[in-house]
C-alpha cells in the first residue's frame, strides 16, 4: 500500500550526469516500466528508490514518508536482480526467508509466508534445493519470492529476465504478470525491451539520456508518442521516418499534403488539416508504423492512400511479411498479407493509412 | 605447402582413422605418469628416509648398512621423545602458538579483506596493494628492524619481549597477515556486488553481511587461507630461532634441532622421529580440512 513519487531527482557519478532530473508519480498497487535504451539511467533511477544509491538533488517519497536518508532495509521494498543474486549457500526456503529472519519473525509466520509464496510461484518442490541446482527460470522465481515473502511496500525489477532465453522470457513475463494480479503491490520494472514494457505496464515510462521522454499507457506511448525518441523506440519493427515538406493543397481541394519524394505526395487527412495547418511550408519528418502501410485491397476507407512501391526486400514472418522499398533512398518497411506479397525488384501496390501517421518537427523533436 | 596441399587433394582419400583421439589421449597420459611418478619419488624420498631412520637404533644408523631398510626395527626413539617432558613442552608451544596465530590472523584478515574489497573508502586501493607489498618483503629481513623495536619497548616499559614463546604470537602474523589478507580480498572481491545490495535490502547490516553471507560463501577461500597460517606458524624457524633461547620456551622446529644436537653429538634417530612428529599436525589439518573443503564445492553442484 504505497505511493511513490520522485521530485526532480538528479544523479551524477564523477560530474557527468546518469539521471537529469526525474518527475514521476506511482499510484498505488500501478504497476509502471521504465524503459530505454542501455545506459539511459534506467536502473540508476530504481537503485535511488530502493536506497542502493544515493540520489545527488531531489527528493524521493514512498508513501508519505521522504525517504532520501532512511537506509535500504527500512524502505519496506525488495528488489528483484538482473543475476537474480541468490545466496549461493542457501537452500530455496533460507533464500526466501532470510529477511525475514534477519527481522526476528516468529518460526511459525516465516514458514507460512515462505510456503505462501511457493505456491503462488509454484516452486513447492524446490524449497530444499541450493541455486546452483536450480535452472534460470527457477531461479527467477526464487528471486520474486524471495521479494513476496517480504510483504513490501514496492516492488523493483531490474532487467529481470534479460538473462533468460527468448522462449523462457515470454514465458516468465507472463508469469510475473500472473504473480503482480495475486499480489498487487506498487511495482517499478526496468528493461530495455519495450515489448517487456508494452506487455507488463499499466504505465509505460520512456527514458532517454537521464531525462523521461514520455509517460503513458501502452496504447498511448505506441499509438500517441510525443517525441521522435519514443516513436522510434516503442514498436517492432520500428517505425518509418521519411523526411517531407507539408505543402498546401491535397488533389486540388484546400486540405494539406506530405509531399515525401517528387512522385509520392500523400494528403493529409481532414480532421488533421488544422492540427498541422500551422506548420505548412515547413520540412518535416514524416512517420508511419510498418503495420499502417499494407497490401491494396479493395476500396479504399477515408484516410487511407494507394501508391505502387518497387520491393527491395521481401522477409516473410509466417503470419505476415515485411516488405521493403526505397523512398528517395530512404528504407521503409511495411507489412503485408504473406498471400499477396510480391518478390524482390516487383512492383506492389501498397496502402499507406495516414489516419495514423505522425509528423515531427525535426528541431525540438516534438511530434506535432 | 602447396605440395602438400596438393597431395592431400590427390592422394585417395585414406578413411577415417578411428581411435585416434584416444590415442593421443594415451600417450598424453603416459607422460603424465612419467612426470608425476619422478616428482613423487623426488619429494617422498626425504620423508620415508626420515621415517625409516627414526625406527632404527642409534648403533643400526652408524653402522654400514643398507639405509633404506631396517635390519632391526623399534620404536625407542618414539618412546623416548615421547615421554621427554622437554619435547612435550616443545610441541605445547607450537600448538599454543599456532592455534593463536591462526585465530588472530583469520580475525583481522577477513576483516581487512572485507573492508578493503567492499567499503570503499579513500586509499583502501593503495591500502591493498601496501597489504600485498608488504608481504612481498621477506622475514630475514624483518627480524632484525623487529628486535630492535622490542628492544626499544623494553627500554621504554621495561616489558621484556624477548625469550618468551608467546611474543610468536605477535611477530607470526607479520608474515600471515598480509598473505592471508590478499587471498580474502581476491575471494571476496570475486563475490558478486549484488549478493551483498540483496542482502542489504534484506535487512542484514555491514556484520551480518559479513557473517552470514561473505564467511559462508567465501569458505573454500578462508580454508585455504587457514592452511596456509598454520603451515608458516607451525614451520617457522627464523624468529624463534632469533628471539626465543631458553628451552622451556621454545617451539618445535627450533626445539628439535637446539636440544638434539649436542655438540657435534647428532642424535639422528631421535631428530628424524622429532621431525616426523612435528610434521604430522599439518598433514593432519591439511587433510581434514580438504575433505571439508571438497565437500563444500561439490555440495549442490550437480543440476537436479
Ligand atoms: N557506479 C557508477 N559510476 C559511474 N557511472 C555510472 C555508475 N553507474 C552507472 N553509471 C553511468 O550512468 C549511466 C546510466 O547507467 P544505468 O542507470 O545503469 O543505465 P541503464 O540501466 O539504463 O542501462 C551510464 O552512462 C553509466 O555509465
Ligand atoms: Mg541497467
Amino acid at each position: 500500500m504505497a505511493e511513490v513519487a520522485l521530485r526532480n531527482i538528479v544523479k551524477t557519478f564523477d560530474r557527468t550526469p546518469a539521471v537529469a532530473g526525474i518527475d514521476l508519480n506511482i499510484n498505488d498497487r500501478e504497476f509502471v516500466v521504465l524503459v530505454g535504451p542501455s545506459g539511459c539511467g534506467k536502473t540508476t533511477t530504481l537503485r535511488m528508490i530502493a536506497g542502493l544509491e544515493e540520489a545527488t538533488s531531489g527528493e524521493i517519497y514512498i508513501g508519505d514518508q521522504l525517504v532520501n536518508d532512511v537506509p535500504p532495509k527500512d524502505r519496506d521494498i525488495a528488489m528483484v536482480f538482473q543475476n537474480y543474486a541468490l545466496y549461493p549457500h542457501m537452500t530455496v526456503y533460507e533464500n526466501m526467508s532470510f529477511g525475514l529472519r534477519l527481522k526476528k519473525f516468529p518460526k511459525a509466520e516465516i514458514k507460512e509466508r515462505v510456503e505462501n509464496a511457493a505456491r503462488i510461484l509454484d516452486i513447492t518442490n524446490l524449497l530444499d534445493r541450493r541455486p546452483k541446482q536450480l535452472s534460470g527460470g527457477q531461479r527467477q522465481r526464487v528471486a520474486m519470492g524471495r521479494a513476496i515473502v517480504r510483504n513490501p511496500k514496492v516492488f523493483l525489477f531490474d532487467e529481470p529476465l534479460s538473462n533468460l532465453d527468448a522462449k523462457l522470457r515470454v514465458q516468465m513475463r507472463m508469469e510475473i504478470k500472473k504473480v503482480h494480479q495475486k499480489v498487487t503491490v506498487t511495482t517499478v520494472y526496468v528493461t530495455h525491451d519495450q515489448i517487456e514494457a508494452m506487455t507488463l505496464a499499466d504505465r509505460v515510462v520512456v527514458m532517454n539520456g537521464g531525462k523521461i521522454e514520455q509517460i503513458g499507457s501502452p496504447n498511448e506511448v505506441y499509438h500517441r508518442p510525443t517525441t521522435r525518441f519514443v516513436a522510434g523506440f516503442i514498436g517492432s519493427p520500428a517505425m518509418n521516418f521519411l523526411p517531407c515538406r507539408l505543402v498546401e493543397g491535397s488533389n486540388g481541394s484546400a486540405g494539406l499534403s506530405v509531399k515525401l519524394s517528387d512522385k509520392l505526395t500523400f494528403p493529409v487527412p481532414p480532421d488533421r488539416v488544422g492540427r498541422y495547418r500551422p506548420h505548412a511550408g515547413r520540412e518535416l519528418l514524416f512517420g508511419l508504423r510498418p503495420e499502417d502501410i499494407i497490401e491494396k485491397r479493395g476500396d479504399l476507407p477515408p484516410g487511407r492512400t494507394a501508391f505502387d512501391a518497387q520491393l527491395d526486400v521481401v522477409e516473410p514472418m509466417g503470419m505476415e511479411t515485411m516488405v521493403y522499398f526505397l523512398v528517395d533512398g530512404t528504407e521503409v518497411c511495411g507489412r503485408v498479407n504473406p498471400a499477396v506479397a510480391g518478390k524482390p525488384g516487383e512492383t506492389m501496390p501498397l496502402v499507406a493509412d495516414l489516419n495514423h501517421m505522425h509528423l515531427i518537427d525535426p528541431k525540438t523533436d516534438q511530434v506535432l | 605447402m602447396t605440395t602438400a596441399t596438393a597431395q592431400i587433394g590427390t592422394g585417395e582419400r585414406s578413411a577415417v582413422r578411428y581411435g585416434s583421439i584416444a590415442r593421443g589421449r594415451k600417450r598424453t597420459l603416459y607422460w603424465s605418469y612419467f612426470f608425476l611418478i619422478l616428482f613423487v619419488i623426488f619429494f617422498l624420498m626425504p620423508p620415508v628416509y626420515m621415517f625409516i631412520t627414526s625406527l632404527k637404533t642409534s648403533a643400526e644408523i652408524g653402522a654400514v648398512t643398507n639405509p633404506w631398510w631396517v635390519y632391526h626395527p623399534t620404536l625407542q626413539n618414539y618412546i623416548d621423545l615421547l615421554s621427554q617432558a622437554q619435547f612435550l613442552t616443545f610441541f605445547k608451544n607450537s600448538a599454543l602458538v599456532a592455534v593463536i596465530v591462526v585465530s588472530v590472523t583469520m580475525v583481522v584478515s577477513i576483516m581487512a579483506a572485507f573492508s578493503l574489497a567492499r567499503m570503499k573508502f579513500w586509499g583502501s586501493g593503495t591500502l591493498a596493494t601496501g597489504v600485498f607489498l608488504t608481504y612481498l618483503i621477506p622475514e630475514s629481513l624483518l627480524f632484525i628492524p623487529l628486535f630492535k623495536i622490542f628492544a626499544f619497548i623494553h627500554d621504554l616499559t621495561g616489558i621484556e619481549l624477548i625469550n618468551h614463546w608467546w611474543v610468536l604470537v605477535f611477530l607470526y602474523p607479520t608474515l600471515t597477515v598480509p598473505f592471508c589478507t590478499w587471498i580474502m580480498i581476491g575471494y571476496f572481491a570475486s563475490i558478486p556486488k549484488e549478493l551483498d545490495e540483496a542482502a542489504l535490502i534484506d535487512g542484514a547490516g555491514y556484520i551480518q553481511i559479513l557473517t552470514r553471507v561473505f564467511i559462508p560463501v567465501a569458505l573454500p577461500g578462508i580454508i585455504a587461507a587457514t592452511i596456509f597460517c598454520f603451515t608458516v606458524s607451525w614451520a617457522n624457524f627464523l624468529y624463534p630461532l632469533a628471539f626465543t633461547t631458553s628451552a622451556d620456551q621454545l617451539v618445535l622446529p627450533v626445539g628439535i634441532v637446539t636440544t638434539l644436537i649436542k655438540g657435534d653429538v647428532y642424535n639422528w634417530g631421535q631428530i628424524m622421529t622429532g621431525a616426523l612428529l612435528g610434521a604430522a599436525p599439518p598433514l593432519i589439518i591439511y587433510a581434514f580440512l580438504m575433505d571439508y573443503y571438497i565437500a563444500g564445492l561439490t555440495a549442490g553442484a550437480t543440476k537436479g
